[in-house]
């Protein structure tokens, strides 16, 4: 189980809340509520106070980049720095699956960033989370510049990453994939949960 | 020192023609710079002159004190235009104490093994010798360091979603800031590597030419020049290292994350 409590930054928090293995959470709440800082203080990018563990195992116990290899943040833009794709791959043995997964072809790897679309993009940056096989996945709008064939891809791979017991945060303004995706659902306003309702699913 | 010949003030005075026509020109072309050049004409007339009156005094007194605080003197100038040299630096007294630790150390160090391992003179603190060196060395030094933590703080501000991106990825600080760290070094070492390229085909340097004109055998003259630039060579690659991994530890923290809100931009801050 993902626990996050007393969890605050500057203007942020504090918020307490928890997600189980195989569970999604879906959050919603207009632009600058407070969302990507949410995912970001769980992944501890940004300096913040509060406990945040996974499964007992407290993120202060571990050095921060061992903390991120078990929790994986997908920004909403995701960012690059080489010049072609599979050099940002540490490890290029499971990348192939995942690339087909998210209806791309396994040729992606040899493309190159600057020409890829802002699809491809997020794609990639999601299979590029995926490949380090972490066990709570934080996304935020992971399908938005996607058609819907693709988005309902993607839907289907996290299906199953749920599926194997991973833990996982939605950000999404999508009510409807909201409510494919999530067991439950909170709202962010000012940077405070204000309303947790559980939908059957 | 045979073949020396002493200027007198009156050579100078014709020189100074030379600039004068200049100015003369860019006031008939409008070109708006005769108040620019003269300014600095008159900057560099009142600077000159003023330390060769210092350094006359300085060399005469022969005091270890008095050599040592026109050291420190000269280190707060150049840490402050290290500081004034960067459009985004590090907030607070960090701002100035990095860069200027960073070449204080390393132009401190080499000066003091080359002068008492290399050159000697007697005392080897003599400041004829002192001075004149650790001006050279701390001169090219504070280039090479204010380049590249200009080019360091500008990139990791531009690169902060790349760097970030692999600090998601489970990389430590250190590699996820690594490319910057590389265009930061390479541009603090450039004028350095340039310098050794051109010296000797394009441009005879200063000091070496000063020394020819003053009478000195010219392979004398090379040796020192050499000399010369291996301290500098040394000193702003030493100081380069210290400064460029010294500020991206304070731009990071022990949780690995990019600290961008210790840098500040010049001006507002």
């Amino acid at each position: 189980m993902l626990c996050v409590e007393d969890l605050r930054s500057a203007h942020f928090g504090p918020i307490d809340l928890s997600v189980t293995g195989g569970a999604c959470l879906g959050v919603t709440g207009a632009s600058g509520a407070g969302k990507s800082i949410l995912l970001r203080g769980i992944v501890d990018l940004d300096p913040n106070s509060g406990a945040v563990s996974w499964n007992g195992q407290s993120r202060e116990a571990m050095p921060a980049p061992a903390w991120r290899r078990m929790v994986g943040y997908v920004p909403a833009e995701t960012a690059w720095w080489a010049d072609d794709v599979a050099r940002h791959f540490d490890d290029l043995s499971v990348v192939g699956q995942l690339i087909e997964a998210v209806g791309l072809p396994a040729a992606a790897l040899g493309w190159e960033v600057a020409r890829l679309s802002s699809g491809e993009r997020q794609r990639l940056g999601l299979v590029r989370a995926l490949a380090l096989d972490p066990q709570v996945l934080l996304l935020d709008e992971p399908t938005a510049p996607l058609d819907a064939e693709a988005t309902s891809k993607v839907e289907a791979l996290l299906k199953r990453e749920l599926a194997a017991g991973k833990a996982m945060i939605l950000v999404s303004h999508d009510p409807e994939q909201i409510a494919r995706m999530a067991q439950m659902t909170v709202r962010i306003v000012a940077g405070r949960l204000v309303d947790t309702s559980e939908e059957a699913t | 020192m045979t073949g020396y010949i002493d200027l007198t003030y009156f050579d100078l005075v014709l020189a100074s023609v030379l600039l004068i026509i200049n100015g003369a020109i860019s006031i008939g072309l409008r070109l708006g710079l005769g108040r620019q050049l003269g300014i600095a004409a008159v900057r560099m007339i009142v600077q000159l002159l003023m330390i060769g009156l210092v350094l006359k005094f300085v060399f005469t007194a022969a005091s270890p004190w008095l050599t040592l605080l026109v050291a420190v003197l000269m280190v707060g100038f150049a840490g402050r235009e290290i500081w004034a040299r960067q459009h985004r630096r590090l907030a607070g007294l960090w701002g100035i104490g990095i860069g200027g630790s960073a070449m204080m150390a390393a132009g401190t160090i080499v000066t003091v093994i080359a002068l008492a391992g290399l050159i000697q003179p007697e005392p080897w603190w003599s400041p004829r010798y002192a001075l004149p060196l650790f001006g050279m060395i701390l001169g090219n030094t504070m280039t090479g360091v204010s380049l590249a933590l200009d080019t360091l703080h500008t990139t990791v501000h531009r690169e902060r979603r790349a760097i970030e991106a692999q600090l998601l990825l489970g990389r430590n600080r250190w590699a996820a800031v690594m490319p910057s760290t590389k265009v930061a070094l390479r541009s603090g070492f450039t004028p350095i590597i340039n310098s050794m390229s051109a010296t000797g085909v394009v441009s005879l340097p200063g000091m070496m030419t000063g020394q020819i004109l003053s009478g000195v055998d010219p392979n004398s003259a090379v040796k020192y020049q050499l000399l010369i630039m291996f301290l500098i060579g040394g000193t702003t690659g030493l100081g380069v290292l210290g400064a460029v991994f010294a500020s991206i530890w304070r731009l990071t923290d022990d949780r690995d994350r990019l600290r961008l809100d210790r840098l500040v931009v010049s001006g507002e801050a």
